[in-house]
């Protein structure tokens, strides 16, 4: 971008340095016991490059004599001198000030449970960040080094932006856009603001690939105009794509709508580093768009489905508690109370409990952990479950296991697990349904065929805690596990029947 | 730098992150994402260059407001990773068994 003087080649040199601190903060998330070093090198990544950046565009005011000639265009090529413009330093000091304050009280206060929903806006910001970032980059080109200043014969002098700068600035500030609406959507659906249910619009294919084309198209045509019609467009039809990519998503789908937004903003940094020629940027936005690329693509192979139909959407819009429900209501089934629950899982040997979203719904995890020490107190080994998709993100039941001081080595992934159900004596299922159905497996016909499922059938005794039978899984499918021989039905909220488990096991 | 340049960068930078990201364990795929959500926050790069810029009023005052965003994101991003980091123990630690 600029002449490399010794200024620039520091503060490239500086930028490189955060970028391998970023990547050295994701290393360390490889084990729980490295991972708040990792944190610290994040930190000081982030550090070394906001001050790398305030010390090398420190604000200038021009001040002297500024010549012009008798029509009034300016002459003179530069001020006399440039002084340091302290009321922008000020404003800019108050902008991260501000940013810390609503940061940090909003990471203090919020709920565990509510992480799904707190990344989901975070994703906003840095969707929104990279909007207006580009506009500024647009509006104020020479400010970023990326045009040439054109003198006209006639007229004022005009900034031509360099062409490829228009390509990167124009996926910056759609990706950006999308990121935004698009977060926006899973923020509102993820909160209860808007039902979890998916919304389809007739023809609705048709018009995103409509939509998408047109924007590729219109960021090609903006190399060749660099009208501001084109830009804001390109801005426009960005935020709308993204309204409707989500829509049609439903909530349990969630974990991978998360992870690729969470992609999103990677690659939207990404183009902006592209903009502005800087290593930390582009190093940091390739380290995010992988990250989530990698999430998304771990949620849909635990979900046995590809991507592309996770994007399409739909999943569980056609209420299947009409085909499951009713033609399974006349199974029988077994129904425990609380005290045949406890004295269960105190004579056990093994006790593995597989938590699932409705876990969090309920806020049982701390209960939960109560049980589990009353039962370690009469002997009772006692491990949990993870399914990668269980919750609404990826890793959301180990935070919240982690939140309830379960310790990390207690919770076991799916593949790590599998196997020992066969030698455990009871499976409490709790919250959690569909990744623990068996049709999976065996039922070719079933929506879930494929997924990977944990084999809780297999437990000499299966503790299930549902609300009650009616309802089906976010799949629309019936359980076949609620119908066993070994399955005992614990119906009640999640959080009142591990807490009269808990009175039960004194 | 020019575009090659940058784009090596990008490239051997996607590579790294394929690698680095498949390592994290499952357990911290929760504060993978909100730790990766603060650091594409160095988009305050821009935002900040942005807002120091003289020449276009309109363009410093986008970059004040996303100097803003991109600081609610890093401060919060990396506030709530600490948090969720620090929750995670390890059986037996000498300090849980002296409650008993």
């Amino acid at each position: 971008m600029e002449h490399a003087t010794a200024g620039s080649s520091f503060a490239a040199l500086a930028y490189l340095i955060a970028g391998v601190c970023f990547i050295l903060a994701l290393r360390g998330l490889s084990s729980p016991t490295s991972s708040q070093r990792g944190n610290r090198f994040g930190m000081i990544g982030m550090t070394i490059a906001v001050v790398t950046t305030l010390v090398t565009h420190v604000p200038l005011q021009a001040v002297g004599l500024v010549l012009t000639d008798p029509s009034g265009v300016v002459a003179s090529t530069g001020p006399l001198f440039e002084r340091i413009d302290w009321l922008t330093v000020l404003e800019i000091l108050a902008a991260i000030g501000i940013g810390a304050v609503i940061g940090i009280s909003t990471a203090r206060r919020i709920a565990m449970t509510a992480m799904p929903q707190l990344v989901a806006a975070f994703h906003s910001l840095v969707g929104l960040a990279a909007v207006l970032v580009a506009a500024a980059a647009y509006l104020n080109p020479s400010a970023f080094g990326i045009a040439d200043l054109v003198v006209p014969l006639i007229g004022p002098p005009f900034a031509v932006i360099h062409q490829v700068s228009r390509i990167e600035m124009g996926l910056g500030v759609a990706i950006g856009a999308i990121t935004f609406s698009g977060s926006v959507i899973a923020f509102l659906k993820l909160n209860g603001n808007m039902g979890g249910k998916p919304i389809l619009l007739p023809g609705r294919h048709v018009l995103n690939l409509g939509v998408l084309a047109a924007i590729l198209l219109l960021v090609a045509y903006f190399t060749q105009d660099q009208s501001p019609w084109v830009f804001w467009t390109i801005t426009a039809l960005s935020f709308a794509i993204g309204f409707l990519l989500i829509i049609p998503i439903g909530g349990a789908d969630m974990p991978v709508v998360v992870s690729m937004l969470n992609s999103y903003s990677g690659w939207a940094a990404a183009a902006m580093g592209f903009t502005l020629h800087n290593s930390a940027m582009i190093i940091t936005g390739a380290l995010v768009g992988s990250s989530g690329a990698i999430l998304s693509y771990i949620m849909c192979r635990a979900m046995n489905r590809s991507f592309l139909s996770v994007i399409a959407g739909g999943f569980g819009a056609d209420s299947g508690g009409a085909s499951g429900g009713a033609a399974q209501v006349d199974r029988p089934w077994k129904r425990g109370s609380a005290e045949d629950a406890a004295f269960l899982m105190s004579q056990a040997e093994q006790v593995v409990i597989v938590p699932g979203y409705g876990m969090a719904v309920a806020q049982a995890q701390h209960v939960l952990r109560e049980m589990a020490d009353k039962l370690k107190a009469h002997g009772v080994r006692v491990k949990y479950a993870i399914h990668p998709v269980a919750g609404r993100m990826p890793g959301h039941m180990n935070v919240l296991l982690a939140e309830a001081n379960v310790p990390y080595d207690e919770v076991f992934e799916l593949e790590d697990i599998n196997a020992e159900f066969a030698q455990t004596d009871v499976a409490f299922v709790i919250g959690a349904n569909d990744v623990t159905n068996p049709a999976a497996k065996t039922d070719k016909s079933s929506p879930i065929y494929g997924m990977p499922v944990l084999d809780v059938e297999k437990a000499k005794t299966v503790l299930f805690v549902k609300r009650s039978m009616g309802g089906v899984g976010y799949a629309g499918v019936d359980n076949d596990v609620f119908y066993r021989d070994n399955t005992m039905m614990l119906l009640a909220d999640a959080k009142k029947m591990v807490e009269d488990i808990v009175k039960s096991l004194d | 730098m020019d575009f090659v340049a940058i784009l090596s960068i990008f490239v051997l930078a996607c590579f790294v992150g394929y690698y680095v990201v498949w390592s994290v364990t499952p357990a911290l795929h929760t504060p993978l994402m909100a730790v990766t959500n603060a650091i594409s926050s160095v988009i305050i790069v821009g935002a900040l260059i942005a807002g120091a810029a003289a020449g276009s009023p309109v363009a410093k005052w986008l970059g004040l407001a996303a100097v803003v965003l991109a600081s609610i994101n890093i401060f919060g991003g990396f506030a709530v990773t600490q948090r969720m980091l620090a929750m995670y123990k390890k059986k037996d630690r000498p300090a849980a068994a002296a409650k008993h």
